[in-house]
C-alpha cells in the first residue's frame, strides 16, 4: 500500500523576479487521497499544472515510483499515470457517457468502425468500478443531463480508463451542493478503494477534511503543514491554523470566533 | 434528474474493486424499458423531420388526390433530389463540427467542370469521374485549410471561396458550357444515371450514400471526433484528438460530396454549364436545418438532413402539383423551414 506514486523535492518555480512555489515537498502514495488546501495565490495551480507536466519547475526533483525523472514533460506525466480532472470544459456535454470516456481513444476495429458493444461493456465496468450506479442512467444518456456530481463521475471513469494513477482533481466540488458532493466524495472512495491514489484540491476546507488521508497546506509558495489525518483533530484545527498561518500576530475577534466553533 | 441517483454512501471503505467489479451487469437500463420509446427518444429529430414530410405531403395531395398518382412527379423529383444529397449529407458533418461551408456549388461547378474536360477529350468517363473526385478532395482540403490553419470565420471566408472559385471558372470560360453528347452511350452512364424498373438509377446511389454516411457519423471515430469537437474543442484537445486536423477533414468531405453532386448533375444533363451547382445553395442549407441538425455544433443527424433534403425537393414539385402557381413556392419553402425550426427548438434542448 505505500509504494510513493510521486514525489516532489524542494520544487521552485519563478516567473521572473517572483516566486510562484519556493521549494515544496509533496508526495503522493498509492491508494491515498491527499488533500492540498491553500488560499488564493498560495501556489496550488502552479503545483498542478507541474505535476501535469503542462509548466516546468525552475528547479527541484520529480520522482516517479521512487525514481527520479528528468525532463518533466506533459508526456513524462501520462506516462506515470498522472491525470488532471478539471472542473468545468472536462466534458463534451450534449454527447453520451459512452462518448465522453472514450474521448480521443475511442475502442475501434478495421478502419476506425466503433466496436460499440465492447464500448457500452467497458463503460458500465467503469462506471461501476467508482460506484456510478443508477437506474435511470445508461451509457448511452447526455452528459448534459446529469448533475454536477455525477459529471465529476463520468470525468473520473474517463481518468480511469486512461490507466491513471494519480488523478488530481480540482477543485471538484466548489460548485456543488451537499449531495451532490457526497456523490463526489462516493467516487473519491470507490477510486482509492481501488489502489488508485487522489490529489484532492480545494477551497472549502471542511470538504478537504471529510475526505483525505493527509493535508497539505500551502502558503505563498511553501508547505506550511504536512499533516496525517489523526494528526487533525477537526476541520477547525486547520482552519485556526491556516488563519495562524496566513496572520502570524493573529486577528483579534477572528480567532476567537474560530476557537468558540471548535 | 439528479435525486434518482443515490450513490451507496455506506459502502464500507477497504471494498477491493475486485468485488465492486462483480457487481451484476444488469444496473443500466435504458430510461424507458421498451425499445420503441427509447428510439423515438433517440432519433426524435429526424422523426420529427419525417413527421413534417408526411403532414406537408398529406396537404399536397389532399389539394389536388390525382397528380399526385402520376410516377412522373415522383420520377423528376428522384433524378434531382440525389445531387441535394450528396451535399446535405456532408454538410451535416461540418455544421456538427461548429462550421458552416457555403463554398460546395463552386465546388459542384469546379470538379464537374474537370469532368466535363476530361470527357470531352474524349477519355473514359470512369477516369473524369476519378479526376472530379480529386479536385473536390483538393478544393476541399484548400477551403478547410484556409478556414481552420488561417484562423478565418468558416462563414466568410467559405462564402468567399465559393465568388473565387465560381469567379475562375467564369473567366476561363466566358459563361460557355461544354456539351457531352457522347456520355450517353458510356457505360458509367448507364451505371450511375439510367434508369431500373423506371426508377432513376441516381436516388439508389444516393441512398447508398446517405447510409455510408449515417453509419460514419454514428457508428465511427470520425463522427464521433466530428460531434466532440463541435462539442467542446477545448476538451478534445485535451483529449489528444487533433482538433485542427478534424476540422480540415470535413471540409474534404464536403468538396468529395459536391464533386459527386457536380458530377451527376452533368450526368442527367448531358451539359456542363458555367453556372452547374449555383441553384443548390440555399436548398441545401435549408435541408440540412430542416433536418435538425441545429445551428450551435455538436450534434446533428445525418438521416434527418436526408428527409429534410427530400422536403424541400417536394415543396416545389408539390406546390405546383397541388395547382397552385409558381408563385407560391417561395412562399411555402419559407413557411415550411420556419415550421420545423420552431418544431427543432421544441423538440431538442440544448445541454450546456
Amino acid at each position: 500500500m505505500s509504494e510513493r506514486i510521486i514525489e516532489l523535492r524542494d520544487i521552485k518555480k519563478s516567473y521572473g523576479q517572483v516566486y510562484a512555489l519556493g521549494g515544496v515537498d509533496l508526495s503522493v502514495d498509492r491508494g491515498e487521497v491527499v488533500g492540498l488546501i491553500g488560499d488564493n495565490g498560495a501556489g496550488k495551480s502552479t503545483l498542478i499544472k507541474i505535476l501535469s507536466g503542462v509548466v516546468k519547475p525552475t528547479s527541484g526533483e520529480i520522482l516517479v515510483r521512487g525514481k527520479p525523472v528528468s525532463g518533466w514533460s506533459a508526456a513524462r506525466s501520462r506516462d506515470a499515470g498522472i491525470e488532471t480532472v478539471f472542473q468545468d470544459r472536462a466534458l463534451a456535454v450534449q454527447q453520451t457517457i459512452v462518448r465522453n470516456i472514450f474521448m480521443g481513444r475511442e475502442l475501434t476495429s478495421f478502419m476506425g468502425w466503433l466496436k460499440v458493444n465492447k464500448e457500452i461493456e467497458e463503460a458500465s465496468r467503469l462506471m461501476r468500478e467508482i460506484g456510478f450506479t443508477s437506474k435511470v442512467f445508461t451509457p448511452h444518456s447526455i452528459v448534459g443531463q446529469l448533475s454536477g456530481g455525477e459529471r465529476q463521475g463520468v470525468a473520473i471513469a474517463r481518468a480511469i480508463y486512461k490507466q491513471a494513477e494519480l488523478i488530481i482533481l480540482d477543485e471538484p466540488t466548489t460548485a456543488l451542493s451537499l449531495t451532490e458532493t457526497a456523490k463526489v466524495f462516493h467516487f473519491v472512495r470507490q477510486v482509492r478503494a481501488s489502489g488508485r491514489s487522489i490529489l484532492f484540491i480545494g477551497h472549502n476546507i471542511h470538504h478537504v477534511f471529510d475526505i483525505a488521508d493527509r493535508f497539505v497546506v500551502l502558503d505563498r509558495g511553501k508547505v506550511a503543514l504536512t499533516a496525517g489525518r489523526t494528526e487533525v483533530k477537526s476541520a477547525e484545527d486547520l482552519i485556526n491554523f491556516m488563519e495562524d498561518v496566513a496572520h502570524p500576530g493573529g486577528l483579534p475577534g477572528l480567532h476567537d470566533g474560530a476557537e468558540q466553533r471548535a | 434528474m439528479s435525486k434518482a441517483m443515490e450513490p451507496d454512501l455506506q459502502t464500507p471503505l477497504g471494498r477491493a474493486s475486485g468485488q465492486v467489479a462483480k457487481k451484476p451487469a444488469k444496473e443500466w437500463s435504458h430510461p424507458s424499458n421498451h425499445w420503441l420509446r427509447g428510439f423515438v427518444i433517440d432519433n426524435r429529430a429526424s422523426l420529427g423531420t419525417l413527421a413534417v414530410f408526411i403532414v406537408m405531403m398529406a396537404v399536397f395531395i389532399i389539394a389536388n388526390p390525382t397528380v399526385f398518382t402520376t410516377w412522373y412527379l415522383y420520377s423528376s423529383v428522384l433524378t434531382t433530389l440525389p445531387v441535394a444529397l450528396f451535399v446535405v449529407v456532408p454538410l451535416v458533418f461540418v455544421v456538427t463540427c461548429g462550421e458552416i461551408d457555403l463554398s460546395f456549388p463552386a465546388t459542384m461547378g469546379f470538379a464537374s467542370w474537370v469532368f466535363a474536360l476530361v470527357v470531352q477529350a474524349g477519355y473514359d468517363p470512369f477516369l473524369g469521374i476519378a479526376a472530379a473526385l480529386l479536385t473536390g478532395t483538393l478544393l476541399g482540403f484548400l477551403v478547410g485549410s484556409l478556414v481552420v490553419y488561417g484562423g478565418l470565420s468558416s462563414l466568410i471566408a467559405t462564402l468567399g471561396m465559393n465568388f473565387l472559385l465560381r469567379g475562375l471558372i467564369q473567366i476561363i470560360n466566358e459563361g460557355k458550357s461544354t456539351a457531352l453528347t457522347g456520355l450517353a452511350d458510356s457505360s458509367a452512364y448507364k451505371i450511375f444515371s439510367s434508369q431500373v424498373w423506371g426508377i432513376p438509377v441516381q436516388i439508389f446511389w444516393a441512398i447508398a450514400f446517405v447510409v455510408f454516411s449515417a453509419l460514419l457519423y454514428n457508428r465511427h471515430r470520425f463522427g464521433a471526433q466530428v460531434k466532440v469537437v463541435g462539442d467542446n474543442p477545448d476538451s478534445a484537445r485535451q483529449m489528444g484528438i487533433d482538433v485542427k486536423w478534424v476540422r480540415v477533414k470535413v471540409f474534404v468531405f464536403v468538396g468529395i460530396g459536391a464533386a459527386i453532386a457536380g458530377t451527376f448533375s452533368v450526368m442527367i444533363n448531358f451539359t456542363w454549364w458555367p453556372t452547374a451547382g449555383d441553384g443548390y445553395l440555399l436548398p441545401v442549407l435549408a435541408s440540412v436545418f430542416v433536418g435538425g441538425t441545429p445551428t450551435w455544433g455538436g450534434i446533428g443527424t445525418v438521416v434527418g438532413g436526408a428527409i429534410g433534403a427530400v422536403t424541400v425537393s417536394f415543396i416545389q414539385t408539390g406546390v405546383v402539383a397541388a395547382g397552385l402557381s409558381g408563385f407560391y413556392v417561395q412562399f411555402f419553402n419559407g413557411l415550411i423551414i420556419i415550421l420545423s425550426l420552431l418544431g427543432h427548438k421544441w423538440n431538442q434542448a440544448r445541454y450546456r
